[in-house]
């Protein structure tokens, strides 16, 4: 084993390293004017799309170099890289991979530039889980396609200037795979209408779409017609990082230890208490356990083998720890945790609208016992259900 | 960066795995064990693994070993962990450790090569009847009359304790909470005695050492007299982290056992590992060993590195292991039914390793509370 960097590692950490403390000296305001700045100097660098190839605006650069950058601005608690977060996440190297020449042009170098947001059409009401049931009816018609059907649960589409879609151009298939097709869709075409969707937490920040007879270009077209759904997976295969995302993780367990030391119950600091004591450090291990995780995955791709199911392990982790620590924080603070407002609200109800907001991560993107089941059926092996 | 093995350690863990299943399938183990009054383990495979290199591997070269550092040995030790293998390894390593790391060059030279060449076994000695990990534990005295030192006390817990030719052992030297100090103990002094208990985990053979005056050179204290506790603290983070990496094994083992077995057992007209009720478990299981075995390799190779992290790396996989490899027994038993219950199936026994591993060098609460202190809370 061997946790050194290399040369030439330790050189762009000292590269990223030194950028930080030009561009975001320590007590920095994120005022919308260092915003601006910020977002420039970093396109500049070419760090966002960081791992992109550089003819489409990329940075070319390599798995390790994308870890130590995230490490470092996780650790100076830095802006996103970038703020178009579909876009970064699975869009853009799904147009990479699949893309036209005139695809490419188009719309990876406004994805970098943070310009609009993309979102997701995926899920159904009837195709959840079961993601490729989906029934979005699309019909050919000369050089357009005419869509008609439902999405649900998709996320800033009220926000969103495109979405990446997931239609049904063939009904008659032997498998359920076969017969879907993906689009690129610009959200104020006529016909499409997003109705938001109020969340438990009081929030909306997904949305119904609707489409009546709303019409699509031909070269709008994302890979072949009816190979939507290998588009669909190996887009979600590069957005599966090999490294876990546990810096926010990481951030939030400490916040979860300052809040055991601040809150005095009983006469003692909750932080004295052995229940929570032990909750604490064994969340912290788990998180502990998912870095280490991921850093075994990473050592995976860097000796050049895909990464497989394996992944799920870390989802499952991250489902667990994202409820976890909202409860274990709502433990802590007692009576209060109900609150939402008023002068007895902790943080004025931070916590609590935190621990509402789990299904995002835990929903979102597979439930845990679909990765249970992907663990099950292609890890060990067992029959499918 | 490498999170994982070289390919000569690829290699050897093939070599390893390859002498066990010929050598050691769990039918000779259960034989071994079994035998009534047998020494535990079988002292012809024994020379035999010492010859090829494995007892020693991570001893001094100077005194007979093979010198390479803790991350090889994991890959032996997550393979004898695989098979239940019923020897001294952890304990004679553990005690070898000791002599190398707090002895002089003359204690080396004396003890190591007899543990590096499998002839002698050696154990470290630590628990009392108070049951805890702390240096206010050990009430076992050591009292100095002129070249010597009188033991008296009685040590627990022991693992090997009847087999061991050396013990290291942990004694009070003075009233000072954290005054105490390592001394080697041989096989046949006067006033030692060792015995084993009956153990719920045949494969791991438990006892005790008595001491009644028992009377040995201070040539036999290892490093400074009433000054070994940071010492002491650094063996049992070994031990902890030892006893971690034959669990990952075994636990993979009882893991693989199960779904093999969930794949032909059909009821309802269909394989049941096609449920849920069965497949979600083994999936969690899987979660479970696939990570604390990435806390152990990084806990190991901290030690190996002296790492500043590594006692907190050591505490956060040996907690973690002392939760989830009963539960991996215990759902293995369960997933296998009335057939799980019974002493020739097999499961049971990865069930009985996960009992001994649980307390070994502390359970889950210890460190755990061990984290949460080292994480300043
Ligand atoms: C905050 C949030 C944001 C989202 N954003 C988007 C987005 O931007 N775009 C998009 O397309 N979708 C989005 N989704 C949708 C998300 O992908 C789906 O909700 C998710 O895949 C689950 O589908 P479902 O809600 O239909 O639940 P169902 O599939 O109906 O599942 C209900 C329950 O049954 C379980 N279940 C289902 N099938 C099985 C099975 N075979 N075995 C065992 N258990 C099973 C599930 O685990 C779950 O617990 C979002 C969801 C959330 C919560």
């Amino acid at each position: 084993m061997d946790f050194q960097l290399s040369e030439e590692e330790e050189a762009f950490r000292k590269e990223v390293v030194s950028f930080l403390d030009e561009h975001l000296p320590e007590g920095t305001e994120r005022t919308p004017e260092f915003q601006a700045k910020w977002t420039k100097a970093i396109r500049e660098r070419r760090w966002v799309g960081f791992s992109w190839p550089q003819e489409v605006g990329g940075g070319g650069g390599g798995i390790m170099e994308q870890v130590i950058l995230k490490d470092e601005m996780a650790k100076r608690k830095a802006p996103a890289l970038g703020s178009c977060f579909m876009g970064l996440a699975w869009v853009g190297p799904s147009i990479i991979q699949y893309g036209t020449e005139e695809q490419k042009q188009k719309y990876i170098p406004d994805i970098l530039d943070g310009k609009y947001q993309w979102c997701t059409g995926y899920s159904e009401p009837d195709s959840g889980s079961d993601l490729a049931s989906l029934k979005c009816k699309c019909e050919r018609d000369g050089d357009e396609y005419v869509v008609n059907g439902q999405k649900i649960w998709t996320s800033i589409a009220m926000w969103s200037k495109m979405m990446i879609l997931l239609v049904r151009t063939e009904t008659e298939v032997e498998s359920k795979h076969d017969g879907i097709t993906c689009l690129l869709v610009e959200m104020d075409t006529p016909g499409i209408e997003v109705r938001p969707i109020k969340n438990m937490s009081g929030g909306a920040m997904f949305a119904e779409v609707f489409f009546d007879n709303v019409r699509v270009p031909v070269e709008n077209r994302l890979g072949d017609e009816g190979q939507g759904w290998q588009v669909t997976i190996s887009a979600l295969a590069s957005e599966r990082s090999s490294i876990a995302e546990v810096h926010g993780l990481i951030r939030k367990i400490e916040e979860v230890k300052e809040l055991a030391r601040n809150t005095i119950r009983g006469g003692r600091a909750m932080s004295e208490d052995p229940g929570i004591r032990r909750r604490i450090a064994q969340a912290e291990t788990k998180i502990e356990a998912m870095r280490l995780n991921g850093m075994r995955f990473l050592t995976k791709q860097l000796k050049g083998e895909p990464l497989g199911s394996e992944t799920s392990i870390n989802k499952l982790h991250r489902a667990d720890l994202e409820i976890g620590l909202g409860e274990l924080a709502l433990e802590i603070l007692g009576s209060s945790s109900t609150l939402m407002g008023g002068d007895d609200a902790v943080d004025g109800g931070a916590w609590a609208k935190y621990s509402l907001n789990w299904p995002e991560v835990v929903i979102g993107g597979g439930t845990p016992n679909i990765q249970r089941n992907i663990i099950a059926e292609r890890i060990l092996g067992l029959p499918k259900d | 960066m490498n999170f994982g093995f070289t390919e000569e350690q690829e290699l050897l863990r093939a070599e390893v795995r390859k002498f066990l299943d010929q050598n050691a399938p769990l039918e000779r183990v259960r034989e071994i064990v079994e035998a009534e009054g047998g020494p535990g383990t079988d002292p012809a495979l024994w020379a035999r693994m010492a010859e090829l290199g494995w007892v020693g591997l991570n001893m001094p070269e100077a005194h007979g070993g093979v010198g390479l550092d803790l991350e090889t040995l994991l890959v032996v030790l997550e393979e004898t962990g695989r098979s239940l293998f019923p020897s001294p390894l952890i304990s004679t390593v553990l005690a070898a450790k000791a002599i190398e790391r707090f002895g002089s060059e003359e204690q080396q030279a004396r003890w190591i090569p007899g543990l590096a060449d499998g002839s002698k076994v050696g154990t470290f000695a630590f628990m009392e009847r108070s049951d805890t990990l702390g240096a206010e534990g050990v009430e076992t005295l050591a009292k100095p009359d002129g070249d010597e030192l009188i033991l008296s006390g009685e040590k627990r817990y022991v693992t090997d304790a009847a087999a061991a030719d050396l013990s290291v052992v942990a004694v009070r030297s003075g009233s000072d909470a954290q005054s105490l100090s390592l001394v080697v103990v041989e096989k046949g002094t006067a006033g030692a005695t060792a015995v084993d208990y009956d153990a719920m985990d045949l494969t791991k053979r438990i006892g005790s050492l008595t001491l009644e005056d028992a009377r040995v050179g201070t040539d036999c204290v290892l490093g400074e007299q009433g000054a070994a506790w940071p010492a002491i603290q650094w063996l049992l983070d070994l031990g902890a982290a030892l006893v971690t990496a034959e669990a990952v094994g075994a636990a993979e083992a009882a893991l693989e056992i199960t779904t093999e077995f969930a794949k032909e057992r059909v009821q309802f007209d269909e394989q049941i590992g096609k449920f849920q009720g069965v497949k979600h478990p083994l999936a969690d299981i899987y979660v479970d060993v696939e990570s604390f075995r990435s806390l152990v390799y990084y806990a190991i190779w901290a030690l190996d590195q002296d790492a500043d992290d590594a006692r907190v790396a050591v505490s956060r996989a040996k907690a973690y292991c002392a939760d989830a490899f009963p539960q991996a027994g215990i759902m293995g038993v369960q997933l296998h039914g009335g057939v799980g219950y019974t002493w020739e199936y097999d499961i049971q026994l990865y069930l009985k390793r996960a009992k001994w591993v649980r307390p070994m060098f502390g359970d889950a609460d210890h460190h755990y509370e061990r984290v949460a202190l080292l994480g300043d809370l």
